[in-house]
């Protein structure tokens, strides 16, 4: 109670100076969990300079990188997360995989997360428990994706006549099973970037929500030419200092992300829409685009982060996850989990310097944008009395995006994160927030808050 | 192509619910000042596009009504007048209803032939001026555009409908005893082709919009849209009405081709559709068709085809009239009101006249899962209601889960529903040997073998571990409900509720209320049923309450019948020929044999001699030689391999039990009359002794329970139409030969004496 009355006293007083709602979201017997670093390998479109490769080589890359960057012993890692989508089959787990290539002890744990495009969010999340719980005090997350090989399997009925083929004994056994195929048992089975549940492709349900948020089809050039302008600019000025670069066996050394591509609004009218068609706003220009790469961030408590001798970049703070209805809503996750982080924290939306959020198509930010901005939608989907806001585009997203930069699926949410810690610092900002949308109508957001210079 | 026509008409959807292109839903005439502000259409120009609005003010949905084509038409000619419009949109602001036709009271005011044939002939000018207007209209479709208008959409020159689940497109006017009365006979042939043409137009089915699309019916499809910055429903009208702007500026600036480009297969087709020799193959081909199913018995079929014929091989001119004329005269046939009161019937069965019931069924327990219990658990798990299947033995539940299953799966085969869609239906099905569970439940139907002794045990079982307020259905076809109840120690909570099989195809359910059920046991009986999707009717307790009581009279004179030497494929052509959809012997088989014999000596018991007439032994001696009809393989037919053909062992057992035909009553239309009466006499006993409460609830019961001839609008419409007197003649000569089988009851008699009397309301 007493506690309470001093936070409250702290609320006032804050207003009084026109400050944060808050000085920090340190609590009393939670430990402060912290940020020392975060890498990325270049994103590159996929089927450019990575196309030969395997997963555990972009994510062993990003391991390294981090190894290198920060200098922490390798046995000094209590345990190792992996987030990713589209698996490998041969290297399911590719947590341990990498990690036994990238040098680490074989002492040390690793186990891999999936949770569509908070598949990274999720690993981060998991090691922020694991260092609360005591469990550990140091631990590396991150997440992989690799676009250029994807599992394309055989039909089902190929598989099946395929696993008889081994059990049968004779060769006339065999000999029938192998006459039982017909041409449509070699159809191949492609993953496709649907929803299982609708059977709705992504890009679909995007054009859906852009349409039903009203957001036109200039709207959504206009944010797309600004993501790839920022990405430009920051890459340009050398803001993107979380990138390490890459000696792709065999070819060049790739230290540059690929698909930044400013264009004009006139070449992007020109596109026709990708996935409803022929009225549709979502062109391939307004989305984000299939991209390999991998992130790593090294997390560890204050005190053991402090105990090695690093300054450490950023605190991690509250975090939820949200999920809503797969059709309609299947990528407003942030507009539902943003107003929950910030409750969470006791902050407001004005209290945000930095605003990072996953762009998957200019569409789904832009009517996220909106929906937070609507205080009818926050009461009657999201049961809440009013709106959140819409986060001011002057702190949002400034040096580029998923749009730009590229949205290797499962590494993504590291990258946000550490662009927030970079951003705080170079902006002085205080508190920064994360949000994401991923496939299955789900969403996280999470808080972090500068570490003091 | 028509092997649905039959199925159609006899099988009527609430979404028909008007068909024509005008109706009175709107008598008030809106003042000389044109101004003044329009109630049921709104123009809104928007630059070079006038966007007009239906909406019908009066009504939740939208009909062409005469203040609608009024409006419609002033508004058409500004359109038309104003050169700073270059094209129009047209679109209803109804959340899931475009234009659902006309009100059919419309059609049953008129008082002559001529007279219909002039509303169509109005229509038909309305829907051609739209059709050459000079600048091009955009239909934007969202819910249901049926009857007249899909004429109206079909007269414009470009479509785009959302993909909803309520969009559909579709011609119901046969199921009403019409045909499609404003150009639909003319455009539609040219539009999708005759064989789609015909197959809308002789099923009267709904086109859900991909297959619009797909068949040519519609140009675009709109996506609906989820929640934004307003309601889904109302950002969907919004964004449809977004692209149909886009479309129609771009057919004005020649970006949007009208007709769609044909591939080699459609080319290819075309061009063998245009030989006459061809189109004469069709026609001969689906007047067979249609021949072979309705038996001749229903004349708006052929009509269709005639005015399909006249138009293709005469012209436009010759097309429109015979539509026109055809429509006239179809109006008038007492088919055709006997389909329209059916209609009528049906949506009265769709109300709940008991109002709502203090407590809704979330939690359904099914004690049984056989056919009957399965197939209700189906129904119930599909509109969100827990279902709990409980049944004794691990085999029965097995396949009683498994039936839920297919009948779902089968529905994802067909794509009405998707993988997914199925397994979330049947996450609220849980199938249990015991009575877990059963403390939440708000209503228990058993479905278990017809015994009253385990009907009791049940019933205490039950009582045993339900709470208080839960209600206890029994589902019968026969066994009367206070006797059931009279186990109970609350008979005000209990009912019955009797299934048809199979439950998910038959629509019918009938319920069984006893002096002691409560009106809110009946209410909630009631509103679970509706919520099935089910037409239901409520009876009074009785040995075969309703619908068993009428069927089995007829089935003793059909044994009685095969008895005289008559075959079971003659018996089945003798009634199927009358208009049932099903023939006697082969309805015999899928009820079971057994069953109908339990049937018939239970009744026989209950009534005595009326019910006599054919022997009860010769069923009995079937079931003992294991012709329990079609489940056991064998009946009067056996069944191997989807083939049905006569059990020859039957002849024997018939033999033995032979009797001498009396040539007075023994042609073929006596046989057809002396089936026919006894099931008449006994439904209109039902209604002397207060069994039914109307006679329309009659009717409703004898067409979708019973499959009685639904162009004759079930047996109180055919005492009407047939004339009481001309029946209680008839029935005399067979009381003369038979006896007491045939005795008019007192209320038929009432009606013979005096020809003004009738059971339903006099239609012109």
């Amino acid at each position: 109670m007493k506690k309470q009355m001093g936070r409250s006293w702290a609320a006032l007083m804050t207003l009084f100076l026109k400050s944060k709602s808050k000085k920090t979201l340190s609590k009393t017997g939670v430990k402060n969990i912290v940020l020392v670093d975060g890498v990325r390998t270049p994103f590159l479109q996929s089927g450019t300079t990575y196309a030969d490769l395997m997963p555990h080589d972009l994510a062993r890359t990003a391991l390294q990188g981090l190894l290198n960057r920060t200098g922490i012993p390798k046995d000094a890692v209590d345990y190792i997360i992996y987030g990713t989508v589209i698996q490998e089959v041969k290297t399911s787990n590719v947590a341990r995989e990498a990690a036994l290539g990238a040098g680490f002890s074989d002492r040390i744990p690793a186990h891999t997360v999936t949770m569509a495009c908070i598949s990274s969010n999720q690993a981060m999340t998991t090691a922020v428990g694991m260092i609360a719980a005591g469990q550990c005090d140091a631990v590396v997350a991150g997440g992989v994706e690799f676009m250029s090989d994807v599992p394309i399997r055989h039909s089902r009925k190929m598989r099946k006549t395929m696993l008889s083929l081994n059990k049968a004994k004779t060769l006339g056994a065999r000999l029938a099973l192998l006459g039982s195929i017909r041409p449509a048992h070699l159809a191949p089975e492609l993953p496709a970037v649907a929803e299982f549940s609708t059977e709705e492709t992504m890009g679909h349900s995007a054009d859906r929500l852009a349409a039903a948020f009203g957001v036109s089809r200039r709207e959504q050039d206009e944010y797309a030419l600004r993501s790839h302008s920022l990405a430009k600019r920051a890459q340009d000025e050398g803001l993107l200092s979380d990138v390490v670069g890459f000696k792709v066996p065999g070819k060049d050394i790739v230290s540059k992300d690929n698909g930044i591509r400013p264009s004009s609004m006139e070449q992007m009218a020109k596109l026709k829409p990708a996935f409803v068609k022929p009225h549709g706003t979502v062109t391939a220009a307004n989305s984000s685009y299939l991209t390999d790469g991998a992130s790593a961030v090294l997390i560890m408590s204050e005190e053991k982060a402090l105990a090695l001798g690093y300054k450490p970049k950023a605190y991690l703070r509250d975090f939820v996850y949200v999920s809503q209805d797969p059709k309609d809503q299947l990528l407003l996750g942030p507009s539902y989990a943003t107003p929950k982080v910030l409750e969470r924290s006791g902050l407001k939306l004005a209290d945000i310097d930095v605003f990072e959020f996953h762009e998957a198509f200019a569409g789904q930010i832009l009517s996220n944008l909106k929906a937070m901005d609507s205080d009818w939608f926050a009461k009657t989907y999201m049961g809440r009395t009013s709106k959140v806001g819409s986060p001011p585009l002057d702190k949002f997203n400034l040096w580029g995006g998923s749009l730009s930069l590229g949205h290797p699926f499962g590494a993504t949410g590291c990258r946000l994160v550490t662009t927030v810690a970079h951003r705080l610092k170079k902006e002085g900002g205080q508190y920064g927030l994360v949000a994401a949308c991923a496939a299955g109508g789900q969403g996280h957001a999470m808080v972090i808050e500068a570490y003091p210079q | 192509m028509v092997t649905r026509a039959v199925a159609a008409l006899s099988r009527f959807t609430i979404r028909a619910r008007c068909i024509l292109f005008a109706g009175p839903s709107s008598r008030h005439i809106s003042v000389a000042s044109s101004i003044m502000a329009r109630s049921h259409v709104n123009c809104e120009i928007k630059g070079d596009v006038a966007v007009i609005r239906i909406s019908d003010p009066n009504s939740k949905v939208n009909t062409l009504s005469l203040q609608m084509q009024k409006e419609m038409t002033e508004v058409m000619d500004e359109v038309w007048g104003n050169s700073a419009i270059k094209c129009v949109v047209m679109i209803s602001s109804k959340p899931g209803c475009f234009i659902a036709g006309a009100d059919i009271n419309m059609i049953q005011a008129c008082k002559s032939t001529e007279e219909v044939t002039r509303l169509s002939q109005e229509g038909q000018k309305i829907f051609e001026k739209i059709e050459k207007s000079p600048k091009p209209i955009v239909a934007a479709i969202n819910g249901s555009c049926l009857g007249g208008g899909l004429e109206f959409a079909i007269a414009c020159q470009y479509r785009v409908a959302t993909k909803s689940k309520t969009t559909v497109l579709g011609t119901p006017e046969v199921m009403l005893g019409l045909l499609p009365g404003a150009g639909g006979t003319q455009r539609l042939p040219k539009m999708i082709g005759l064989p789609n043409a015909f197959d809308m137009m002789l099923t009267g089915r709904n086109i859900r919009a991909d297959k619009a699309k797909k068949m040519g019916l519609v140009h675009q499809l709109v996506d609906t849209l989820g929640p934004g910055l307003k309601s889904p429903e109302e950002r969907t009208i919004e964004y449809l009405e977004e692209v149909a702007i886009d479309c129609a500026r771009g057919i004005v600036n020649k970006k949007l081709a009208l007709t769609k480009e044909m591939n080699m297969m459609q080319k290819i087709q075309d061009h063998v559709m245009s030989y006459s020799f061809v189109q004469n193959r069709i026609y001969s081909t689906v007047e067979k068709k249609v021949l072979k199913q309705t038996k001749g018995l229903y004349p708006a079929p052929m009509k269709i085809i005639e005015c399909v014929k006249a138009g293709m091989e005469q012209g436009p001119d010759a097309g429109y009239l015979a539509e026109s004329q055809n429509f006239g005269k179809l109006a008038m046939t007492p088919e055709s009101k006997a389909l329209v009161g059916l209609y009528h019937g049906q949506v009265a069965c769709k109300k709940n006249r008991f109002g709502v019931p203090e407590k809704e069924v979330k939690t359904l327990a099914i004690l049984g899962a056989g056919l009957i219990g399965a197939g209700i658990a189906q129904v119930t798990v599909e509109k969100s209601i827990n279902t709990i299947l409980k049944d004794i033995t691990e085999e029965a539940l097995n396949q009683g889960q498994h039936q839920v299953y297919k009948g779902l799966n089968d529905k994802t085969k067909k794509k009405s529903i998707t993988s997914f869609e199925r397994d979330s239906i049947l996450s609220n099905l849980t199938g249990q040997l015991d009575y877990s569970g059963f403390e939440k439940a708000d209503m228990v139907i058993e479905a278990v073998f017809e015994d009253l002794a385990i009907k009791h045990k049940v019933l205490k079982e039950v009582e045993a571990v339900i709470p208080p307020n839960c209600v206890f259905a029994s589902n019968t076809a026969a066994l009367a409900i206070k006797d059931i109840a009279a186990a109970s120690k609350r008979p005000e909570k209990v009912v019955g509720m009797h299934y048809f099989s199979p439950v998910d195809k038959m629509q019918l359910l009938e319920i069984i209320t006893t002096d002691k059920t409560s009106k809110d046991t009946t209410a909630s009986a009631v509103a679970l049923g509706l919520k099935q999707g089910k037409v239901v009717i409520v009876v009074g307790d009785g040995p075969g309450f309703y619908t068993t009581r009428c069927l089995a009279p007829m089935l003793a004179e059909a044994v009685r019948v095969l008895q005289e030497g008559v075959d079971p494929k003659k018996l089945d052509s003798l009634t199927t020929g009358f208009g049932f959809p099903v023939g006697a012997a082969t309805l015999a088989d899928k009820l079971g044999i057994d069953v109908a014999a339990h049937m018939a000596e239970n009744l026989g018991k209950a009534f005595g001699s009326r019910f006599g007439g054919g022997n009860l032994e010769l069923l009995k001696t079937m079931v003992a030689k294991g012709f329990k009809g079609r489940k056991s393989g064998k009946g009067f037919y056996v069944y191997q391999s989807g083939l049905k053909d006569i059990n020859p062992e039957l002849k024997e057992i018939v033999e033995s039990y032979n009797m001498m035909p009396t040539p007075a009553v023994s042609s073929d239309s006596d046989v057809q009359y002396r089936l026919i009466s006894r099931f008449v006499n006994e439904a209109v006993l039902c209604l002397q002794e207060g069994i039914l409460t109307n006679p329309v609830e009659g009717d409703i019961g004898a067409v979708f329970g019973l499959g009685f001839p639904p162009f004759l609008g079930g047996p109180f419409r055919f005492v009407d139409n047939f004339g009481a007197d001309k029946l209680v003649e008839k029935m005399k000569t067979f009381e003369e030969v038979f006896g007491n089988q045939f005795t008019p009851c007192q209320l038929l008699l009432d009606h013979a004496k005096d020809p003004s009397r009738k059971f339903h309301r006099l239609i012109h």
